[in-house]
């Protein structure tokens, strides 16, 4: 006869010492854990609603400028810098910590349009509609500047004159080249005082310009007459040509996947495009009710922060059709510019209203220090809050944002006006010879044509 | 570099014969952590959900890989056993046999308390097992650290406690007295009175819902929050005075065994039963449930046990099958009435409460030998049960969760909307509504006027009133001069298909 019973001594259960850590014991079996499922499910619902209730997402405003903020630049060396531009041509250099201006770089007489950094951090690039193109050296950051009661002005180191007025400026990524865009595109080394080269197409003035990370000699750019054009600069002609129903405001590529770009539209939407293949957009991002004005991609690659004429800034997903989060205040008026900050941690909005605004990119994240056990904490919370998202209870919770009421009203409106639209659609699909009605995709809707 | 990694992946799918054992043991272990089968993923038409669906079930396969790896090789303790050799059965082992074979720790837990003053007692444990409570009938309440066989507190309360119960951990209990129901503190204070309950025959806790639920001697049920002590439901269950009410852990259903023979299941937020079940020809002594939700045991008056499955609602045939048949005996000394018996949990012990105070016996095999210190930790340190506790309050299930199935909680409903039913099935409704309403019986009265063509007038009403419900038919019959032959609805172009009569 073999007899076994459980026995357990104390010592192998607890600990030795009282410096020692308590001792677990792990059994995952599910036999143990009845409801488990549902205590799930309540955990979800009370991390949604805690997430709704730690949702503060406005750090602070950075005042100074005396006229509406018409451009930014990030110094790509150092986190803590943001350049800013006004329609006055005041350019400064803030430190985000602080929220105060470090230095000053006066000399534009009108409003300034383009600002860029080299990839090495040290020459600031500015345009403006007074046809300059002003190259200034960024002061290096140290310990003196912590101090803040001065705020320093510096001279430019060079400044070169066009003769029309320059619209937006751009760097080469890992290069000492830089793009204008104004009547023309022109390509600028910063020694010289004439561009390297230039290309004109048609008689549309180049609205924005931007580089692409992966490959330092591919640039896109987008035009008053609609289009999005794709050029490498070995080359005399554009490589690729998009032309869409509207004009687009900015385009940024994505860091990660430095193939696919992202344009913000003046129609409200923005379309990201594989650069390879242009017939369809690969993602058709609505949720602004008027025109996109600027657009920047997080250091992540997963999401990007838009600005619209509509007085909102939301962050998108890179995939995903809707907005994650919607950043508004009373104060903040039309939004210009916008730039998510190279540690992926924040939002920094420019607008009409003379200011720059700091926010958060989660609304609820901790910021500081936070000990391993808050971080799982919070990792968990996060996990099993996506796992029930689409329940109807926490779904409400979730998804719940307050929105001014001009684009809460806008946003019923169009949502009637597309109810109707779709439904005359198929009823004229439905009374039409079948085939002869075709449904365009949202995808290819607003391209007109591609132009190689 | 390539080509060693190609190795690699060979070695792993050939494995020697006996790993291939261990890998089937491992894939059953893996079954049970997998919590039931995948969704699935064909009939989806949204890619982008399809690709994360199907990542994330390959990341379930993965996680219920490495638990069933765990439970094989990291697990601390083994379960306990008793095998007999040859044709001695294992139910005229004795206890004293047993004491001699196993070590002094587990012998310790063999033991007998005579209290022949104060009646019969109940027995309850703590979920972690550490804790015991006994109420004597006659008012005896004792509180007792198992692990240590110290008397914490014990009180007397000069009334007839009919049932003991504890609260979530051992700091409160509740103790159903002659009148009333009473909650008390660890160190004997009365905290509560319930007074709402009325005189209170079995009293049961609700883990994960902080449900306080007891029955009382008119046969009502109570449940009562005891975070914020709100009486969450008071249900008649209209079937007289029972004293057998045990709590089903799967699902939290409470189930009361009644003296017509039959058993009801209760949950708060209903006042009908969600099920009754006809069990014995006699009165229903006591019930027990599985942990795992699926088995019930009830006896009845007749000398009888039974076997239930919950799913179906059906007997198990035990005896026939073999599955079910006598483990251990232990005789009682004569003259003692048992009262209750209770598994000790996560211990192989069974705590017996009987007329002449409690005992306790080993039972090789009734005890989970592994615990989860987050679940239930018997060497739990003060700190340790305070954490625990406001975890658990964070955790409290509203009493909706309660239900028979509770893996529908977190699912998703496939979203129907309403079609319009199509004239053959609005036929077929009104025809059963009418015949429901013929076969509907009158009372003949007997007192007064009781003509028969009242009675036929009344009848015919009711049917009328079955017909008035389905009032499109006399509709559709009004346009049908109007509308196109169902015959040629099918050969309709897409346009007209809408002036075609709807079937």
């Amino acid at each position: 006869m073999r007899i076994k019973t459980i026995s357990r001594s104390v010592d192998e259960f607890t600990r030795e010492r009282s410096q020692d850590l308590q001792r677990v014991f792990h059994n995952f079996d599910p036999s143990l854990r009845p409801m488990e499922k549902a205590v799930e499910y309540q955990r979800a619902l009370t991390a949604a609603k805690l997430e709704k209730i730690f949702a503060r997402p406005f750090v602070g405003a950075m005042d100074g400028h005396r006229d509406g903020i018409s451009c930014m630049a990030k110094n790509p060396n150092y986190l803590k810098g943001i350049f800013s531009a006004s329609m006055d041509g005041d350019i400064r250099l803030w430190d985000i910590a602080t929220r105060r201006t470090v230095c000053q770089f006066p000399g534009h007489l009108g409003a300034v349009r383009g600002l860029t950094v080299s990839t090495d951090g040290n020459v600031l690039v500015s345009c403006g509609t007074d046809c300059n193109v002003r190259l200034w050296s960024v002061p290096r950051p140290s310990l003196e500047d912590s101090d803040l009661s001065s705020e320093k002005s510096t001279e430019p180191s060079a400044v070169y004159t066009c003769k029309n007025a320059l619209l937006a400026v751009d760097h080469q990524f890992e290069g000492d080249l830089f793009a204008t865009a104004g009547a023309q595109l022109d390509i600028w080394n910063h020694n010289r005082s004439q561009p390297v080269q230039s290309f004109t197409s048609g008689s549309h003035s180049v609205i924005s310009v931007r580089f692409n990370p992966g490959e330092p000699d591919i640039l896109a750019t987008s035009s008053g007459d609609n289009h999005i054009s794709i050029y490498d600069i070995r080359m005399s002609s554009a490589a690729r040509k998009i032309l869409m129903r509207t004009k687009t405001n900015s385009i940024a590529w994505n860091p990660m996947e430095p193939m696919n770009f992202t344009a913000a539209n003046e129609d409200g939407n923005c379309y990201s495009f594989d650069g390879r293949k242009n017939e369809e957009a690969k993602c058709v991002h609505k949720d602004h009710v008027s025109a996109v004005m600027d657009i920047d991609f997080s250091p992540t690659g997963r999401e990007f922060v838009t600005g619209s004429y509509d007085r909102s800034v939301r962050i998108f997903p890179y995939n995903g059709g809707h907005s994650r989060e919607i950043y508004h205040t009373k104060r903040m008026q039309r939004v210009f510019c916008v730039k998510y900050s190279s540690d992926a941690t924040y939002v920094i909005s420019g607008s009409d209203d003379t200011n720059l605004r700091l926010w958060k990119a989660k609304a609820s994240e901790q910021l500081g220090v936070i000990l391993p056990r808050e971080q799982k904490k919070h990792e968990y919370n996060e996990a099993v809050k996506n796992r029930y998202k689409h329940l109807p209870e926490i779904k409400r919770i979730v998804r719940h944002r307050h929105l001014p009421k001009p684009i809460y009203k806008a946003k019923a409106e169009s949502r009637a006006m597309n109810d109707a639209k779709r439904r005359k659609d198929d009823r004229r699909k439905a009374h039409s010879a079948p085939g002869t009605v075709v449904t365009e995709s949202h995808r290819t809707r607003r391209i007109i044509k591609e132009v190689e | 570099m390539e080509v060693a990694l190609e190795d690699n992946s060979l070695m792993d799918k050939v494995l020697p014969p006996d790993e291939q054992e261990i890998d089937v043991e491992l894939e059953a272990k893996e079954k049970k952590y997998l919590r039931g089968e995948g969704a699935n993923l064909e009939t989806l038409k949204d890619k982008k959900l399809k690709t994360q669906l199907a990542s994330r079930e390959k990341l379930y396969g993965k996680s219920a890989k490495a638990a069933a790896k765990i439970e094989k090789w990291l697990l601390p303790a083994s379960a306990g056993y008793l095998e007999t050799d040859g044709l001695e059965k294992t139910w005229r082992v004795k206890q004293t046999d047993i004491a001699k074979e196993v070590d002094i720790l587990s012998s310790r837990n063999q033991y007998d308390i005579v209290l022949p003053d104060f009646g019969p007692y109940k027995l309850d444990f703590t979920a972690s097992g550490r804790h015991m409570l006994a109420g004597g009938r006659k008012g005896h309440l004792a509180l007792v650290d198992m692990m240590s066989m110290n008397l914490i507190k014990e009180i007397q309360v000069r009334e007839t406690v009919r049932d003991v119960a504890f609260l979530h951990n051992d700091q409160f209990f509740a103790a159903a007295q002659k009148k009333y129901s009473y909650i008390y503190a660890r160190d004997g204070t009365e905290l509560h009175c319930l007074k709402e309950r009325g005189p209170v025959a079995r009293l049961r806790f609700l883990k994960n819902h902080f449900l306080l639920a007891s029955v009382n001697k008119i046969g009502q049920l109570h449940y009562q929050d005891v975070t914020y002590g709100d009486m969450v439901a008071s249900i008649r269950t209209g079937k007289g005075r029972t004293d057998v009410m045990e709590v089903n852990p799967y699902n939290g259903v409470v189930a009361l065994g009644h003296s017509g023979g039959t058993v009801t299941m209760w949950k708060p937020t209903s006042q009908a039963p969600l099920v009754q079940m006809q069990c014995h020809p006699g009165p229903v002594s006591s019930l027990a449930f599985h942990p795992n939700g699926h088995l019930m045991a009830t006896s009845g008056k007749e000398r009888k046990l039974k076997i239930w499955d919950l799913r179906k609602f059906e007997e198990v045939l035990g005896d026939s099958s073999g599955d079910y048949s006598r483990y251990m005996s232990h005789s009682m000394v004569k003259g003692y009435q048992i009262e209750k018996v209770m598994f000790r949990p996560y211990e192989d012990v069974l705590g017996i409460g009987h007329s002449m105070g409690w005992s306790s016996v080993l039972i090789p095999g009734s005890g989970e030998p592994n615990f989860d210190s987050w679940v239930a930790n018997p060497f739990e340190t003060t700190k340790q049960r305070r954490e625990k506790e406001v975890h658990l309050l964070l955790d409290k299930l509203p009493p909706e969760t309660i239900m028979l199935d509770p893996s529908k909680i977190g699912a998703m409903r496939p979203s129907r909307r309403k079609e319009r039913l199509t004239r053959g099935e609005i036929e077929a409704e009104k025809e059963v509504a009418v015949e429901a309403a013929k076969g509907v019986e009158l009372k003949k009265k007997t007192k007064g006027r009781n003509k028969p063509s009242k009675r036929t007038k009344k009848k015919k009403e009711l049917v009328e009133n079955a017909k008035r419900t389905f009032p499109e038919q006399e509709n559709s019959a009004a346009g049908k001069k109007r509308r196109i032959g169902e015959d040629a609805a099918a050969e309709l172009p897409a346009c007209l298909k809408r002036f075609a009569r709807k079937n």
